[in-house]
């Protein structure tokens, strides 16, 4: 029983960190079009800003909870301006230039920072299950998790921003002809979800340790869940990191780490077979 | 336009080949001979993504999943057969089915143009993490070890095929590296001029119309994917050849790479990623060479500048550049 409790702890974890890591891929995708190759490197700019945070002597939560979302939102909206903004439209070229924008960031923060890992311990110790402990860490991820993504919901649906982001998104000349501007609108989501991609980053870096190329391991299961999910954001990115964190933890439990995310990568691929529009292009369409 | 067979192109390239496999390794010194073989190879993996994505259309991020595939099943069937006369083809047969079922799972699925390149994108990934973790005696299939991180630092060189015992100097691996370059071009160029090949470039034109013209547009498809993913795998087999096999064949970096070289040579040819890759290794070899700055920063740069500057690549804009200025000459 204690066992049964701690292994579905666990795959809730797993949930919770992927739904973590793939949400601000989800809300950039989803919103506008726009395949953001450098989301792995926006997580890595998110847990740079809380790990140097840290060291300058800030409170570990306002580093993980505050500043990383703050800088990399900052940084986010930059890479809009600079980047993005000629290229909407062109999903090939946008796919390009980000992928461009990913190594020139590693390089970048390699150069800076050096090619070592670092890290800071996760906070806040273990809780006793029966005769196994598990990390009270986990536990905090999973409610991250939720308030994450019922404050997205609860910005998007009840919020006027929310509503004109929708609004823009469906129809940028109608926004346009009803005085709301499309440009600062885009900007205003893409600086959103890279702040959502900074806090994931700070949130997952106690356990996965800092280093240039730590976006390169969570870049594809953000992309994957994110296109197992479908068209409908939330929703879709909620199913598919359900289904696709339970079997990459259970997978990793009976097997290792890296055979645990070759059969999510095998499950979602033969998903995709099934439902070529993810999982919300047949099951809970309406939703957001 | 008028299909005119290549006859030229098919000279000159076996021509070029000839004389370079002749000379180079008269001319150059010997570690020179061996990073030009290494140029090389990577000009065939070039080629191969040109053709999947300039001529079929398939925005394939992941050929480095072939390519480190066909390196990897070279040495493993290398190291566990007598001789390299089998592990040549079982290296490009390989990837080749792995190409066409990856390709089957996506095309008969119809998952969308973008959506094919995140998932190549993540299988590549997926490969890599997955070779990495392959450390420890436990990892090995038959007598090759799979050696995680460090790779199969024991690839066997190729030798005269059926004559196990007689190994090829560096110099003629440079030769058989110039030649199957050219032989890969030759066969891209001749599938193109076939029926096959023509009815790939209407997939890629219109997939609608091929469709309603009676094609099926995902068998197209699958051929042409699979026959990138043998193209690529030979690629491997000759990079592993020159240096050995490592992880690092699957990585983000040369994943990365290879898109740069097709997009600045010039998407929609062959010749120009082909040069692209030599040309802009000799400046990422270069770049290597500088103390404070990353490799990474610099094809980073070069790929947004090439999207942001010259989305067609140089070929194609020089071409045009220089009809232009031909058109304008002429009306003087």
């Amino acid at each position: 029983m204690d066992l049964a409790f701690a292994v579905f702890l666990q795959v809730a974890t797993g949930v919770a960190t992927l739904l973590i890591i793939s949400l601000g891929l989800a809300v950039i995708f989803g919103m506008m079009r726009v395949i953001n190759l450098a989301h792995g490197e926006f997580l890595m700019l998110g847990a740079y800003s809380a790990i140097i945070s840290v060291r300058a002597g800030l409170n570990i939560w306002v580093a993980m909870l505050v500043v990383a979302p703050i800088v990399v939102g900052a940084i986010g909206a930059a890479v809009e301006r600079v980047l993005i903004r000629g290229l909407y439209g062109r999903v090939l070229d946008t796919m390009l230039a980000t992928w461009g924008l990913s190594l020139a960031l590693i390089g970048i923060v390699t150069m800076i920072f050096g090619n070592s890992v670092s890290g800071f311990s996760a906070p806040l110790g273990s809780i006793a299950i029966g005769g196994y402990r598990s990390s009270s860490y986990g536990l905090f991820l999973i409610g991250a998790a939720i308030v994450l993504l019922c404050g997205t919901w609860a910005v998007l649906r009840l919020t006027p921003a929310g509503l004109i982001a929708r609004g823009t998104m469906q129809n940028a000349e109608m926004a346009a002809a009803l005085g709301v501007s499309p440009g600062r609108v885009y900007a205003a989501t893409f600086a959103a979800g890279a702040a959502i991609s900074g806090l994931a980053g700070a949130l997952i870096a106690p356990f996965s340790g800092v280093v240039p190329t730590m976006g390169t391991l969570y870049i594809a299961r953000a992309f994957i869940t994110v296109l197992t999910g479908g068209a409908a954001m939330l929703a879709g990115t909620l199913s598919a990191s359900a289904l696709l964190g339970s079997v990459s933890t259970l997978g990793t439990y009976f097997t290792t780490p890296v055979l645990g995310e070759v059969i999510m990568l095998v499950v979602a691929v033969l998903l995709l077979r099934l439902l070529p529009q993810g999982i919300t292009g047949r099951f809970f369409r309406r939703a957001l | 336009m008028i299909r005119r067979f290549p006859w030229i192109e098919i000279v000159v390239a076996l021509l070029l080949a000839a004389i370079s496999a002749w000379a180079l390794p008269r001319l150059l010194p010997l570690y020179l001979l061996i990073n030009a073989t290494i140029y090389v190879s990577m000009a065939v993996l070039a080629l191969s993504l040109a053709f999947v994505w300039g001529f079929g259309g398939i925005l394939c991020f992941g050929q480095t999943a072939f390519f480190g595939l066909g390196g990897y099943t070279y040495a493993v069937a290398a190291l566990n057969l007598t001789g390299t006369s089998w592990a040549v083809p079982i290296a490009v047969a390989v990837p080749a089915l792995f190409a066409a079922l990856l390709g089957y799972l996506m095309f008969f699925g119809r998952v969308g143009n973008i959506y094919v390149g995140v998932i190549t994108f993540a299988v590549t990934l997926i490969l890599f993490n997955f070779a990495n973790s392959t450390a420890g005696a436990q990892w090995h299939i038959g007598a090759a070890p799979l050696g995680g991180f460090n790779g199969i630092p024991s690839t066997p060189p190729l030798n005269m095929p059926g004559q196990p015992g007689n190994a090829l100097a560096p110099e003629e691996i440079f030769g058989v590296a110039a030649i199957s370059l050219a032989l890969s071009y030759v066969i891209c160029k001749l599938l193109l001029h076939s029926r096959f090949g023509r009815a790939a470039v209407a997939v890629r034109e219109n997939e609608t119309r091929a469709e309603l013209l009676g094609y099926d547009v995902r068998l197209y498809k699958l051929g042409v994917f699979a026959i990138g993913g043998a193209i690529a795998g030979l690629a491997g087999m000759l990079f592993a050849n020159c240096v050995f096999v490592s992880p690092t064949m699957f990585s983000l970096f040369y994943a990365a790479q290879v898109i740069i070289w097709v997009m600045v040579g010039g998407l929609g040819t062959l010749v120009g990623p082909m040069l692209g890759a030599i040309v802009l290794q000799m400046l990422t070899a270069w770049a290597g060479t500088l103390k404070d700055v990353s490799p990474n920063l610099i094809l980073g740069v070069i790929l947004m500048a090439a999207v942001l500057i010259i989305p067609r690549g140089i070929l194609p804009t020089a071409t045009e550049a220089a009809a232009r200025l031909g058109r304008r000459g002429a009306a003087r």
